[in-house]
């Protein structure tokens, strides 16, 4: 269990000063966030560890894998890097609604489609120079993403259309819309084996950031993730959006426009899901084709819930991710295991740490509140569930 | 003959489509209100009906028996809805996002286990031919219906009937719409849960069956393409009442039905749009069926999805 990490003797000296306490408590609080999810992620890899050493694999050659071809040398870390650059704006696509507690989970929809925008506008933006057209380009991407996801938000606030669903479904026909298009309207006559729109050019192909040297989609992701941080953690409108998730009545009552909070939060996440798209047109295809659906916006999912939904913890899981896909080629060839080795990985990383959000306040060490309960009736919990 | 029909192969083929098309559906939509008129929400039937497809493919191939698919693709199902109900009973954990969990691990532990039985092909289960009193050959394919059709067919009016007429559809009905009374009544909530949950995953798996021992019959990554989530949507539709399912089962086997019907006559323009006309008819519906200021009719007053 989880468990593990709670000493077994914590106790408060009534001497130790209040503000020492008050650091403690502050401390205990922060570090139940990380340690629990942390615990939890530990438990799914142990668990996917014993699925396969009941398969006759090894578990320790996983990890050897894994490492190697994610992580473990400058091109397999460069590799995961722009993994990581989709799953960053396509977790925000989930965190963002969450906030008002909406769980969004048709962000490939939009990403197909910011992608299929980005590569439709480049072509009546080619007289442009490129500093000014590729920015042009990203805002018809996120365009296209705000009205997809926002419209997803409209109808849950003005319809009472169950967001996850609807989401979903526009997902599936954004897709088919965007198979449409490219086999259709967009489509360039010269791409024959691969149905593809006409290139964007290499004026408007946007090169690798330096030190670095992965695409510019995840300096932009990382950004979007620290704009998304301050929008819902220091801005009276990520306030509001929190108050209307928890109570939407409360929020009503105060005043507050939950409807277009609602709408807000879906278009901005649409817009961010798009833009991974777009990335991967002006940065990696260099055209919009099928291989826009490649299934960033489903492990986008998993990033926000993974990261429970914190825009700063978002970067780090989305690296993390990023890498595990990157070795699954690897994992394919080295250990003769299906593709789909990843997603159960994934899923029941997923479902893990689901399962340990009951774990939240339960545990002495990282709950001040309980520390005193020895001596003294505890007093009514601060801390809102 | 067969060319003097003309434009009516169309309809022809949607009826026919409506009725091969629709049983998955059917099995995942019966299956889901008996999950939600308990309260809780399974999305995860999605990964169940794919996974019951993968089990039944398999064991059809290992044993010769597409019976014996059936039954493991239940057995698999009910596992997954038993996982589902019995990670939900604790506090704070959400079934929405436990489901989307499942829906994840459902496919992926499909397609993981279900690599080697791509190649093979496996006993298709039988039909029934309704159609000999028609020459035509597309009346006969249309009117051929799988026996697993008239057995969901037959599940939804004993459904039906039951959560009316039986102790046991009383339960799960008090259990969904009012917890409190529930365990006032002396009822265990999170057990009855558990059990319809597990129910519905049975009904999911026999619906993957379907799907790849008889249409499209065949197991591949690609045999569902989001029916277990339409279905969850055609149960709001159908307002948690398993003889609307079926109605419901049958309109949305006629959309999915109408792209091929329509190929099939050389109208090849806007292939794909037609394709997402059921995702089209599904959102539609949910759209004119929601309000914002009132409860759906029909709802369980327990369910997270209407509150």
């Amino acid at each position: 269990m989880v468990a593990d990490t709670a000493p077994s003797s914590l106790t408060v000296a009534p001497s130790r000063s209040s503000a020492s306490l008050c650091i403690r408590a502050w401390l205990a609080r922060r570090s139940e966030a990380v340690a629990i999810p942390v615990g939890a992620a530990a438990l799914g890899f142990l668990l996917f560890g014993l699925f396969l050493a009941a398969l006759g694999k090894s578990p320790v050659q996983l990890v050897d894998i894994v490492w190697r071809g994610g992580f473990g040398s400058p091109f397999a870390l460069g590799n995961s890097l722009q993994r990581a650059a989709p799953l960053l704006f396509a977790a925000l696509c989930v965190a963002l609604p969450a906030r008002l507690g909406l769980v969004v989970i048709g962000g490939e929809g939009a990403i197909v489609l910011g992608g299929l925008a980005a590569a439709a506008a480049a072509q009546p933006l080619a007289a442009l120079p490129a500093l000014l057209a590729v920015p042009l380009m990203a805002c018809a991407a996120a365009l296209v993403g705000a009205v997809w996801i926002g419209s997803v938000g409209w109808l849950q606030a003005y319809r009472g259309v169950n967001a996850t669903i609807s989401s979903l479904l526009l997902s599936y026909i954004a897709i088919a819309l965007a198979n449409h298009l490219i086999e259709g309207p967009l489509r360039d006559p010269t791409s024959l084996n691969k149905p593809s729109t006409l290139p964007v050019g290499d004026a408007f192909m946007l090169g690798p950031m330096p030190v670095i040297g992965v695409h510019w989609g995840l300096g932009c992701g990382v950004i979007a993730c620290l704009i998304a941080y301050g929008l819902m953690d220091r801005t009276t409108l990520g306030f509001a959006a929190r108050i209307a998730g928890g109570n939407v009545r409360a929020a009503q009552i105060q005043g507050l426009p939950v409807g277009r909070l609602i709408v807000g939060f879906t278009a901005l996440g649409g817009a961010f899901a798009a833009l991974a798209g777009f990335f991967e047109v002006v940065a990696v295809q260099g055209t919009a084709n099928g291989t826009l659906a490649a299934g960033y916006g489903y492990t986008g999912i998993l990033v926000a819930f993974l990261a429970r939904q914190n825009p700063i913890a978002i970067v780090p899981v989305a690296f993390l991710l990023g890498g595990i896909e990157a070795s699954s080629g690897l994992i394919q060839r080295r250990m003769q295991l299906p593709d789909a080795t990843v997603l159960v990985l994934e899923g029941l990383l997923f479902l893990i740490v689901l399962m340990s959000e009951t774990l939240y306040g339960r545990f002495k060490l990282f709950n001040p509140h309980l520390w005193a309960e020895k001596r003294a009736p505890a007093p009514p919990s601060p801390v809102l569930a | 003959m067969s060319d003097g029909l003309g434009l009516w192969t169309v309809p022809l083929a949607v009826v026919g489509g409506a009725i091969r098309v629709s049983t998955p559906f059917l099995f995942v939509s019966l299956g889901e209100t008996i999950t939600e008129r308990s309260g809780r929400i399974n999305l995860g039937l999605e990964g169940t009906l794919v996974f019951g497809a993968m089990a039944a493919y398999a064991t059809a191939v290992m044993t010769g028996s597409p019976w014996a698919g059936v039954a493991v693709a239940g057995l698999a199902g009910g596992l997954f809805g038993l996982l589902h109900g019995f990670v939900c009973k604790f506090p704070r954990v959400n079934d929405v996002a436990i489901g989307i969990a499942l829906m994840l691990f459902g496919s992926g532990l499909a397609f993981f286990l279900g690599k080697p039985f791509i190649q093979p092909s496996a006993p298709p289960l039988p039909a029934i031919g309704f159609g000999a009193w028609s020459d035509l050959p597309q009346v006969q394919a249309a009117l051929r219906v799988n026996v697993l059709f008239l057995i969901g067919a037959a599940l939804s009016v004993a459904l039906w009937w039951g959560l009316r007429n039986t102790r046991a559809g009383l339960v799960l009905r008090v259990v969904g719409d009012s917890a409190d009374a529930a365990r006032a009544m002396g009822y265990d909530v999170d057990h009855v849960r558990l059990l319809a949950t597990g129910l519905g995953g049975v009904l999911a798996g026999i619906g993957g069956a379907y799907l790849s021992l008889y249409y499209p019959g065949s197991w591949n990554e690609g045999v569902s393409s989001g029916q277990g989530l339409m279905a969850v949507a055609l149960v709001i539709f159908a307002r948690w009442n398993p003889l609307a399912c079926f109605g419901a089962a049958l309109l949305f086997g006629g959309a999915g039905a109408l792209g091929p019907a329509l190929q099939s006559v050389g109208v090849s323009q806007g292939y794909y749009l037609f394709y997402a006309a059921p995702y089209v008819l599904t959102l539609a519906l949910l759209v004119a069926t929601s309000s914002p200021d009132r409860a759906l009719a029909g709802a369980p007053g327990e369910l997270s999805l209407s509150k």
